[in-house]
C-alpha cells in the first residue's frame, strides 16, 4: 500500500496517462481537456455574443463528466492517497527556485508563494494568476489543444499540427522560465 | 446513464494519476523547462510510447468502441501559424500558472483554491480567443 501513497514514478504515471487516452477512445471519445473551457464559456451564455461559443453545448456532457472526474480525482488523491505532498525536485532546481525566492521549493506541492491561500490579497500573485490564466485559455483554443489534445492524443496519433503545437509549448514554457521568470521573481 | 458513469470513472483514473505523478505540480513544470530532470520527459515519452501502439492497434485491428461505433479521431486542419503561434501562448501560461487545463481542475479537487483565479482567467482567455478569431493568423 505505501507505494500507493508514495509520488507515483514517470512509468507508473505515462502508461496510465495513455490507458485513460486508450479508455476514452474505446469509449468512442478523444482526450482534451481544454475543450471544456468553451463548452463552459457556452454555458455561461457566451455564445449570444460571439459565434465562436454557439453551438449545441450538451453534446459536450461526456467531456464535462470526465472534467468532473477529474476534479473528483484530485480530491481523492491529494486527501486518500497521499501521505506526503512534498515534491522531490532536483537540487538544483531547489536552489534555482530559492535564488527567485521560492522558499518552499522542495517542502510543498505547489509553490506557497503563489498558491496559499493568503496571497489572495497579494496583488503581484495575482495578477500572474490571471495572466498565467489568460494565456492557457486563449492559447490552447488558438492552437486547437493542449497537452492532452496535442501532446498526447495527437502526437500518440503521430498527427503533424500537433507536433508543431508542442513545439511551440516548449518555445514558450523556455521563454516564460528562462526570460519573463527572471525579470519578475 | 451507463456511458456516464464510464467517463466519469475514466476522468476520475487520469484526475488521480495526474496528481500522483506531480504532473500537476508547478514545481515539476518548472524543472522540466529547466532540463533538471527526468520526470517529466519520462511521463510524456512513455505515454507516448503506449499511446501510439494503442492507437495503431485500433487502427490496424479495426476495433470498434464499447458502444459499436467506429473508432475516428478527428484530423486537425493543416495549419503552421495557429499551432506554432497558439502552442507558444500556451507554453507561457503552462509555465507562468504552472499548470495545463487538466492538472488546473485535478488541482481545484485537491483543494488548492487559488487555482480559481487561472480558472476563471483561462475561461476569459477562451472567451478573448472566440471575439478575435476571426482578426488572427490561422
Amino acid at each position: 500500500m505505501n507505494f500507493i501513497l508514495q509520488p507515483w514514478p514517470w512509468y507508473v504515471s505515462g502508461p496510465l496517462i495513455a490507458l485513460g487516452m486508450f479508455l476514452l477512445l474505446l469509449a468512442g471519445k478523444t482526450f482534451g481537456m481544454s475543450s471544456n473551457l468553451r463548452t463552459m464559456c457556452s454555458i455561461l451564455g457566451a455564445g449570444k455574443k460571439v459565434k465562436f461559443f454557439a453551438f449545441d453545448w450538451k453534446a459536450q456532457k461526456w467531456n464535462l463528466t470526465v472534467f468532473l472526474g477529474t476534479i473528483i480525482g484530485g480530491f481523492i488523491a491529494a486527501n486518500l492517497l497521499s501521505n506526503n505532498l512534498s515534491v522531490a525536485i532536483s537540487a538544483e532546481t531547489i536552489s534555482d527556485l530559492n535564488a527567485l525566492g521560492f522558499n518552499s521549493a522542495g517542502k510543498a506541492y505547489l509553490p506557497t508563494e503563489l498558491f496559499d491561500v493568503s496571497q489572495l490579497s497579494n496583488l503581484k500573485t495575482l495578477v500572474i494568476l490571471a495572466i498565467g490564466g489568460v494565456l492557457i485559455g486563449f492559447g490552447t483554443r488558438y492552437a486547437g489543444g493542449c497537452t492532452s489534445g496535442h501532446a498526447i492524443t495527437g502526437l500518440s496519433n503521430l498527427q503533424l499540427p500537433s507536433l508543431i503545437a508542442v513545439i511551440g509549448f516548449f518555445v514558450g514554457g523556455l521563454l516564460m522560465i528562462h526570460l519573463i521568470f527572471p525579470l519578475i521573481f | 446513464m451507463k456511458k456516464y458513469l464510464t467517463y466519469l470513472s475514466i476522468g476520475i483514473l487520469i484526475g488521480i494519476t495526474l496528481f500522483k505523478s506531480e504532473a500537476a505540480s508547478w514545481f515539476r513544470i518548472y524543472e522540466m523547462f529547466k532540463f533538471q530532470a527526468f520526470h517529466m520527459y519520462g511521463i510524456i515519452g512513455s505515454a507516448l510510447f503506449l499511446g501510439i501502439i494503442f492507437i495503431q492497434i485500433i487502427k490496424r485491428k479495426n476495433l470498434k468502441s464499447f458502444y459499436k461505433e467506429a473508432i475516428v479521431i478527428p484530423a486537425k486542419e493543416k495549419s503552421f501559424y495557429r499551432y506554432f503561434i497558439g502552442g507558444t501562448i500556451f507554453g507561457l501560461g503552462w509555465a507562468l500558472a504552472g499548470a495545463c487545463p487538466g492538472p488546473m481542475y485535478v488541482l481545484l479537487g485537491a483543494g488548492f483554491f487559488n487555482i480559481l483565479v487561472v480558472i476563471a482567467f483561462a475561461l476569459l482567455g477562451t472567451y478573448l480567443y472566440g471575439v478575435f478569431k476571426n482578426k488572427l493568423p490561422h
